[in-house]
């Protein structure tokens, strides 16, 4: 039986469309009509860019049968996590707040794939202004993991990842702020790496915290994800915090294998509040890079019991400022009946945002108001630091850390009601958000209920390739990725 | 009665002379339609990141060099939030705890020729809000519109420390800030189109006292003298208020011009709750010793040494040369008639009578582009200085010269203004005058000298001013003795 | 300990209008959450530099080359109310 094209990896199809099997705007097709089919369960989309897609897809055609692709996306589905601004396409970020904006520029990343040659097919659904890990907190809609449609997909980029695992998409933009890429991709069993910080531009990406803020790719298997990284990192003129580093041709590293690497394992990873069956499958995958020619090494990262909170102040103070611009005069939602300005921004900001962003706003608010900017913000960037120091100290003795990427395999919708026991989701993954390190979830294994299990994988900064050569190893070594969800 | 002292602080905020904004590419052209000069950056949509402006930098590092401040080793933005529709983002990028500049200082000299030095506390850069258009007045608008044109475009803000002591010191210390700050070429200094503004911090206390007063601000300064009489009524309300023993309340006022007083702008103190942190959209700024000391290289000699300078070299009094020296344009003016070989006083004179006649003393623009060029005002004044034309001709000749822009030579060659020195010729007009005025001939004769000058007024009449003042008066004097 | 004033307050610096239940569920909440907070204090951040970026970088600027704007159409095309050339709001009053 012929495989179907939405399962072929992006480094699959570009070879058949190299040797003209098959063309981008048939594969632009299946996934159309198989988002059309199936993502009424699935929920991954806010909105299909079906005339994008498919004008963009023709243009790769033409491409293609002329014989001058433009490298190796051109002609790869994508699709964008409705955080990034895409010129003329709706933009809400999953907030009411936003209904109806949309912008007039491109994310640069956004315009980096569709200049690779990208087609990009949809927005997908996240937790409002990416405050969550379940995408629970959308104000659009309910996006279900495809392992599990009883459970959540993760969050914030829930939908990417749902659109990812499902076939829905072939790969996909997220960003990643306490843990958004990793856990998602970790709960739907693909691939999520979030990049150093400053690596990919954060310019068209509605900012949350901005110091903490990473976009970056969710795909289907380790080489995609070094392919669409190169496409989208660099600096840019258009963020200052954006780094001035070489890009390496990811995939052409991928083949040097762990020899020789020094791997750490963070006890603190492996403490209580673990579920047995994650730990299991994480050493166990441990093992296996071992037996692949890595050294293990104990080591220890004091701070980590505190990243949490350092992020529940940072994240929610950077919060209330970005979203301080949302007040009905300039775009999107205007509450009707505001007798004076204040009232109406009042109001708009009442109505146009859901709980989890109000009480981060109110969190954050608090955190800089005069009197308590010393207790909380001053003292959590402080602490950030200490957190820092401990992976700097933990990276002068190994090359990479290996930590599970969530205490937990995907959870059922409404089961985690109370905010803080959701942010405990984030306990592995913030870390290497306040240190801004590049960390890549990939599948390790599966829980007894079937659910996909995610092994984290931490480099130096600006270490990307070496991140990636392990995940690959690993993923070359084992055949998780044979499993596949069924969708009906 | 109670003396009571007056102290004042001045915060000044100055638009830079950069092309485009603070923290995006917008240009930073005065007057466009309104919201034409937008961008997603300026106008705070999602996503958008700023970038600072490095003339913007610059600028400020010049401003600093000029009042001697310490420019500090590391300085960073910060965002500064309070609601306001007409600021896109809802809060301000300025500067907070390490600005750029800190510690420097303003030397002036009041009217009377006082010296003073003025304190500057900081300088700091931050961007400017957008405009608002109420329908109506504020207070009975039932809507308001918004411009962001103006949004995001580069603000210096230069904090005086609290050692102003009179209305009068604080109008001299904006007319030399705003005079440095035309000559460093970072501010085109225009307070009617807000590219200069002011707020001032008012309070007085008991003279002997050391301890400050409760302190109003006062804000919408925006003429030197609005500056003055707004602080002259602050000043002498809150004197009347402490007199009567009632209590300054800690505020912010406005000025009102047209009906001359300041009145309370309603406001709770925490709206003040500024919630200020490090921007973390930009890096913070390390700025490299070269690049400053560069900047410092190229500095422009300023107002108070060019005013020194001009007394010094030119003997000129210090009352033209602080008056040529109030702006950059026209003190480069005056050097440049006298580099073309006039005299130095005569120069000082036209400049400051002819010129300034014709040319508003701060259109730095028009002086330069003045249709008398320097090197024609000094042919000009050379003429005059050959006796080829008399004083009241050239002021003729300069009057056609800003129409036409032509030479002195060439206008008085044109319109054969050449002065008559040709005693032969000036003397049959003598006699003729003489002839005709029997009358002041004998006013002269019974002793009235002034009736001397009545016939040599006769004479330059009759040659149109033409003839040589001096030649005539001579030819007179000798007739008249003679008869 | 978060009282009612505190919410209210903090409600007020961010614009957002709350109900009583609200307001009082927010109160719990943020309690909680800071409780939880606390534990930072456990820590010793004595003459330990706060780390506002992961990454420090250093003077990124740009230079002042004017770039084209938005046509007035773009600029005001996501009003939610507007007169003429101008994003409109409702009437001020200070608060
Ligand atoms: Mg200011
Ligand atoms: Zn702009």
């Amino acid at each position: 039986m012929p495989t179907a094209l939405t399962a072929l990896t992006i480094h699959e199809l570009t070879e058949r469309y190299r040797r003209g099997d098959v063309k981008p705007s048939d594969v632009a097709d299946a996934y159309l009509s198989r988002i059309e089919r199936l993502d009424g369960d699935v929920g991954a989309y806010l909105a299909v860019t079906h005339d994008r897609a498919r004008a963009a897809a023709r243009a790769a055609d033409e491409r293609y049968r002329a014989g001058r692709p433009l490298g190796p996306l051109d002609g790869a589905p994508v699709s964008i996590k409705d955080v990034f601004c895409t010129r003329g396409v709706p933009t809400t970020c999953g907030s009411k707040i936003l209904e109806g904006f949309v912008p007039p520029y491109d994310a640069t990343v956004v315009a980096r794939l569709e200049a690779a040659g990208a087609v990009m097919l949809g927005k997908t659904n996240m937790d409002e202004f990416a405050m969550g890990s379940s995408t629970e907190h959308s104000a659009y809609k309910l996006t279900r993991n495809p392992w599990d449609l009883s459970r959540v997909p993760g969050g914030s980029s829930g939908g990417s990842a749902a659109a990812v695992a499902g076939e829905l998409g072939l790969a996909a933009l997220g960003t990643d702020t306490g843990g958004s890429i990793r856990q998602p991709g970790a709960f739907c069993g693909v691939v999520g790496l979030k990049p150093t910080y400053g690596r990919v531009s954060r310019y068209g990406v509605i900012a949350f915290a901005s110091s903490l803020d990473h976009p970056g790719p969710l795909t289907r298997d380790v080489r995609d994800c070094a392919l669409v990284l190169r496409a989208i990192a660099g600096v840019d003129p258009h963020d200052a915090t954006s780094v001035d580093e070489p890009v390496p041709d990811y995939a052409a590293l991928l083949d040097q294998g762990v020899r020789g690497l020094r791997l750490g394992v963070p006890r603190e990873y492996f403490a209580e509040g673990l579920d047995p069956e994650i730990e299991r499958a994480v050493r166990a995958a441990i093992e296996r890079l071992r037996d692949l020619g890595a050294t293990l090494e104990d080591v220890s990262l004091p701070t980590t019991d505190y990243g949490l909170a350092v992020y529940y102040i940072v994240a929610p103070a950077e919060a209330s400022s970005n979203l301080a611009r949302y007040d009905g005069v300039k775009y999107g939602l205007r509450a009707p009946g505001g007798k004076d300005l204040i009232d109406m921004e009042s109001r708009t900001r009442a109505a146009g945002f859901g709980a989890e962003v109000k009480r981060r706003i109110m969190l954050g608010t608090y955190a800089l108001s005069a009197g308590y900017y010393d207790a909380y913000y001053g003292r959590a960037q402080k602490v950030r630091t200490l957190v820092k120091r401990d992976f700097e100290a933990a990276f002068a003795r190994v090359d990479l850390l290996l930590a599970p990427t969530t205490p937990s395999v995907a959870f059922k919708h409404g089961e985690k009601e109370d905010p803080l026991a959701m942010y405990l989701n984030d306990v592995y993954t913030v870390g290497g958000d306040l240190a801004g390190l590049p960390a890549i979830s990939v599948r390790c294994g599966f829980s007894s209920n079937g659910l996909p299990i995610g092994l984290q994988i931490i480099g130096r900064p600006f270490d990307e390739a070496r991140v990636l050569r392990t995940a690959y190893s690993y993923e070359q070594a084992t055949d998780w990725l044979a499993r596949r969800p069924e969708l009906a | 009665m109670t003396i009571f002292q007056t102290v004042i602080g001045l915060e000044v905020h100055a638009q830079l002379l950069t092309r485009s904004k603070m923290f995006c590419g917008c240009a930073t052209t005065f007057g466009a339609a309104p919201n034409t000069q937008t961008c997603p950056v300026c106008q705070g949509m999602p996503g958008v990141l700023p970038v600072v402006n490095r003339r913007a930098i610059e600028f400020a590092v010049r401003t600093a060099l000029a009042f001697d401040c310490r420019i500090n080793a590391a300085c960073r933005f910060a965002r500064k939030h309070y609601y306001y529709p007409d600021m896109p983002k809802n809060f301000q990028i300025s500067q907070y705890e390490e600005p750029l500049a800190e510690e420097g200082h303003l030397d002036i000299e009041l009217a009377d020729g006082t010296p003073r030095t003025i304190g500057i506390q900081r300088l700091h850069l931050e961007e400017d809000v957008g405009k608002l258009v109420h329908e109506g007045t504020l207070e009975t608008a039932q809507a308001s519109l918004v411009d962001f044109n103006r949004a995001g475009m580069p603000l210096m803000e230069t904090v005086s420390k609290p050692d102003i002591r009179s209305p009068e010191e604080a109008s001299a210390y904006l007319r030399a800030f705003r005079a440095v700050l035309v000559y460093l070429g970072v501010c085109d200094g225009n307070m009617e189109e807000g590219s200069l503004r002011c707020d001032a911090n008012v309070s007085i206390r008991p003279r002997g006292t050391a301890e400050l007063g409760t302190k109003v601000e006062i804000k919408n300064l925006n003429s030197f003298r609005n500056v003055q009489r707004a602080l002259e009524y602050e000043v002498k309300r809150q004197a009347d208020a402490l007199s009567r023993g009632e209590r300054i309340v800690q505020e912010t006022r406005l000025w009102d011009a047209d009906r001359g007083h300041t009145r309370s702008m309603r406001s709770k103190e925490y709206a003040h709750d500024y919630r200020y942190f490090p921007e973390p959209d930009l890096t913070p700024l390390a700025l490299d010793a070269r690049w400053i000391d560069e900047i410092r290289a190229s500095l422009p000699e300023l107002p108070r040494a060019r005013r020194r300078r001009f007394v010094s070299q030119y003997q000129l009094p210090a009352y033209d040369a602080d008056q040529l020296t109030q702006s950059r344009a026209l003190a480069e003016y005056f050097e440049a008639a006298v580099t073309a070989g006039a005299s130095p006083k005569a120069t000082a004179n036209w400049t400051m009578s002819e010129l300034l006649r014709e040319i508003a003393a701060d259109d730095e623009d028009a002086i330069r582009r003045s249709p008398v060029s320097p090197a024609n005002l000094a042919g000009l004044l050379r003429l005059m200085d050959e006796g080829t034309i008399s004083g009241k001709i050239a002021k003729d000749v300069f009057g056609k010269m800003v129409q036409t822009g032509d030479t002195a030579q060439a206008i008085v060659e044109r319109e054969g203004l050449t002065q008559v020195a040709d005693a032969g010729a000036i003397r049959a007009i003598v006699d003729d005058v003489i002839a005709r005025n029997p009358k002041a001939v004998a006013d002269f004769k019974n002793g009235n000298a002034k009736a001397a000058g009545a016939l040599v007024g006769q004479v330059m009449k009759a040659t149109q001013g033409k003839a040589n003042p001096a030649l005539a008066n001579q030819l007179v004097q000798e007739k008249l003795t003679k008869m | 300990m978060i009282t009612r004033q505190d919410v209210e307050h903090v409600a007020r610096l961010a614009r957002l209008h709350l109900s009583d239940d609200e307001k009082e569920r927010m109160r719990v909440q943020l309690d909680a959450i800071l409780a939880y907070i606390d534990k930072l204090t456990a820590l010793d951040i004595e003459g330990v530099e706060p780390t506002s970026h992961a990454v420090p970088l250093l003077n990124v600027m740009r230079d002042d080359e004017p770039a084209p704007s938005m046509p007035q159409g773009d600029a005001l095309a996501n009003a939610p109310d507007r007169a003429g050339e101008f994003f409109r709001v409702p009437r001020i009053i200070e608060d």
